[in-house]
């Protein structure tokens, strides 16, 4: 087995189970299933991560990722299924665990009439620190996440980005083993989720196991080393993101002709470059590349030699719904909303 | 067990730091129960015949048996923005003691309680409220208050719980304690009631704990009020305060 260090842990708790049968794996779920009333939330779901990687949860509002979340942080029994996390069962180890690990979320769940400082410092306390100390790891904390100059200014004051950052940092106050983070950048704006990444990439490669839901293709692609797409209760596809991009296709390229009657012309110039047969739609024109270098450029060129006006043309990168339409043969929209299931 | 009482001082202390922070809140422990006060004493109290001659003296243990069982209105509203803001998953999440939620909510309610009563007290005074009563009595009285609101305080957290909103919370909570407070002896004597509201505020608890605070700090005759204040609020504080735990643990497992 592989010396990895795991990162210290603050409080001194023993380890049973861990690296016991589980291998090096930080996380091991195995046919978890949850119901709210007739809702089938989770109908058998299986994961596992690695320790110090990351495990993308990919999907729509209403597939179950925060159902996941929420069992594996203790905050739901399971009805079904065996779930370990750093060796410790959620259900009957559900004490200790909460030693061990960090949940931060879409909420932003922090006090908003405490100062930044005060938020550390009372989480730090709950996990039964003193004040002293838990005010210095607060300190460190903010320090950490840049907040210093904010940390005696009451929460409500603010921003988003600000929030979000105190949030993990609330996460982070007892340096646990495994990080879960429930849609961490959903409504931020490109700055801060930029910035996110980058800190959540930071806590990766000190050895931190993070479990992180999404809703996003790109989030997952940069930060997880493995995704398990999520529908409707269920892990409908496995994967690193390349291994998931190849299922879906490449980049879209979408050509707006100048004269829908040169559809024809048009696919033919592009049928060569094009994964499969482009898709004409009045005088749009889809295709699915495979490399993103040089698309748009031989593109327009054998349009040009071919004689096709071009009104528009753009380059996108698959999004959640391409991945969905390729899985499941449905849009990711007409999931139910897990708010409605809840 | 020492883990709940320092986790419990944690939330305690979390709810009464953010008091002076939030002016609307200070405000609905100061001046609306002095505005109660003199409203009643001044706009009401001209029409009302009380026993024992003076109504302010008979209006005031009334209006703070009153204003102490709204006092628990702040956990309803706190706990149930904490659920929707995902304040209880980040607790839940925490190897804290499960029941430190609510009994720091409630105990910080006691001290908001006892700033109330302070304002309440002095409002009265300066109004003309004089006790018939020696300090032990004066002192027991303050007791019972305490102990009404804390009760309270556990009826509010579940109500918090349960409503699916704070807007909720605040007109059921406004529902259920407004009849409750003026169906009693806490205004008006509750001879002049018709008799079906009569049986009613006879039985009603506020009636009790009033009449108590009466026999208390006015000289009314104590019959066994003191004891059955006692036991009213043992009574609604077990039967609340596991209510409203096992609603805290089922709500955050929802």
């Amino acid at each position: 087995m592989a010396s990895r260090s795991s990162p210290p842990s603050t409080l001194p708790v023993t380890r049973p189970g861990a690296g016991s049968g589980d291998g090096d794996a930080a996380i091991v779920v195995t046919g978890l299933e949850k119901s709210f009333g007739d809702v089938r939330a989770l109908a058998g779901v299986d994961l596992s991560a690695q320790r110090g990687t990351v495990l993308g949860l990919l999907g729509p509002n209403g597939a179950g990722k925060t159902t996941v979340v929420r069992v594996l942080t203790t905050l739901l029994k399971p009805d079904a299924g065996t779930i370990r996390v750093v060796g410790l069962d959620a259900v009957h180890d559900a004490a200790a665990l909460r030693h061990r690990i960090g949940l931060a979320g879409q909420y932003a769940a922090v006090d908003e009439n405490l100062t930044g400082l005060e938020n550390l410092t009372m989480v730090g306390r709950l996990y039964g620190e003193r004040r002293p100390r838990a005010k210095q790891r607060g300190q460190e904390l903010l320090e950490r996440f840049d907040l210093t100059e904010a940390a005696s200014r009451a929460v409500k004051t603010y921003s988003g980005g600000m929030r979000r950052r105190l949030d993990l940092a609330a996460a982070l106050v007892a340096k646990p083993e495994v990080l879960f983070l429930d849609e961490p950048t959903t409504g931020l704006d490109p700055r801060s989720r930029l910035a996110l990444w980058e800190t959540i990439e930071e806590l990766v490669a000190d050895g931190t196991t993070v479990l992180l839901t999404t809703q996003y293709l790109d989030e997952a692609d940069r930060l997880a080393d493995t995704i398990a797409v999520i529908d409707h209760g269920l892990v409908i596809a496995e994967g690193t993101p390349d291994h998931l991009k190849d299922r879906v296709g490449g980049e879209r390229l979408e050509v707006r002709l100048d004269d829908e009657r040169d559809a024809d012309k048009a696919v033919a110039a592009l049928e060569s470059i094009s994964d499969d047969r482009p898709a004409v739609e009045g005088a749009l024109v889809k295709l699915s590349v495979r490399r993103r270098a040089g698309a748009i450029v031989e593109a327009v060129r054998r349009l040009d030699e071919a004689g096709v006006g071009v009104d528009d043309l753009v380059l996108r990168r698959p999004t959640l719904d391409d991945v969905f339409l390729s899985l499941t043969g449905h849009a990711a929209e007409d999931a139910i909303s897990e708010e409605e299931a809840a | 067990m020492r883990r709940l009482v320092s986790d419990t001082l944690v939330i305690a202390e979390r709810n009464l730091v953010r008091l002076p922070r939030a002016p609307d809140l200070l405000l609905a422990f100061t001046v609306q129960p002095v505005m109660f006060v003199l409203l009643f004493a001044y706009v009401f109290g001209g029409a009302i015949r009380a026993p024992g001659g003076s109504y302010i003296d008979y209006l005031i243990p009334g209006i703070m048996v009153q204003n102490i069982a709204f006092g628990g209105f702040v956990t309803a509203l706190g706990l149930n923005e904490d659920v929707h803001k995902g304040l209880i998953d980040r607790f839940r999440s925490l190897p804290m003691a499960r029941p430190a939620v609510l009994a720091g909510r409630t105990l910080a309610d006691v001290v908001t309680n006892t700033l109330s009563i302070i304002v309440l007290l002095t409002t009265g005074l300066i109004i003309g409220f004089t006790f018939h009563a020696s300090l032990l009595e004066i002192l027991a009285g303050v007791g019972i208050l305490l102990l009404f609101g804390y009760a309270f305080s556990w009826v509010f957290a579940l109500l918090g719980l349960l409503v699916s909103s704070p807007e909720a919370a605040n007109s059921v909570g406004f529902i259920a304690v407004f009849p409750l407070t003026f169906i009693s002896s806490a205004f008006v004597p509750v001879a002049t009631m018709p008799p079906v509201l009569r049986a009613f505020a006879k039985v009603n608890p506020f009636t009790i704990v009033v009449d108590a605070m009466r026999a208390l700090w006015i000289g009314f005759p104590a019959h066994n009020y003191p004891w059955e204040a006692v036991l009213w609020s043992l009574a609604i504080l077990v039967i609340f305060a596991p209510l409203a735990v096992w609603k805290y643990r089922r709500t955050a497992g929802q």
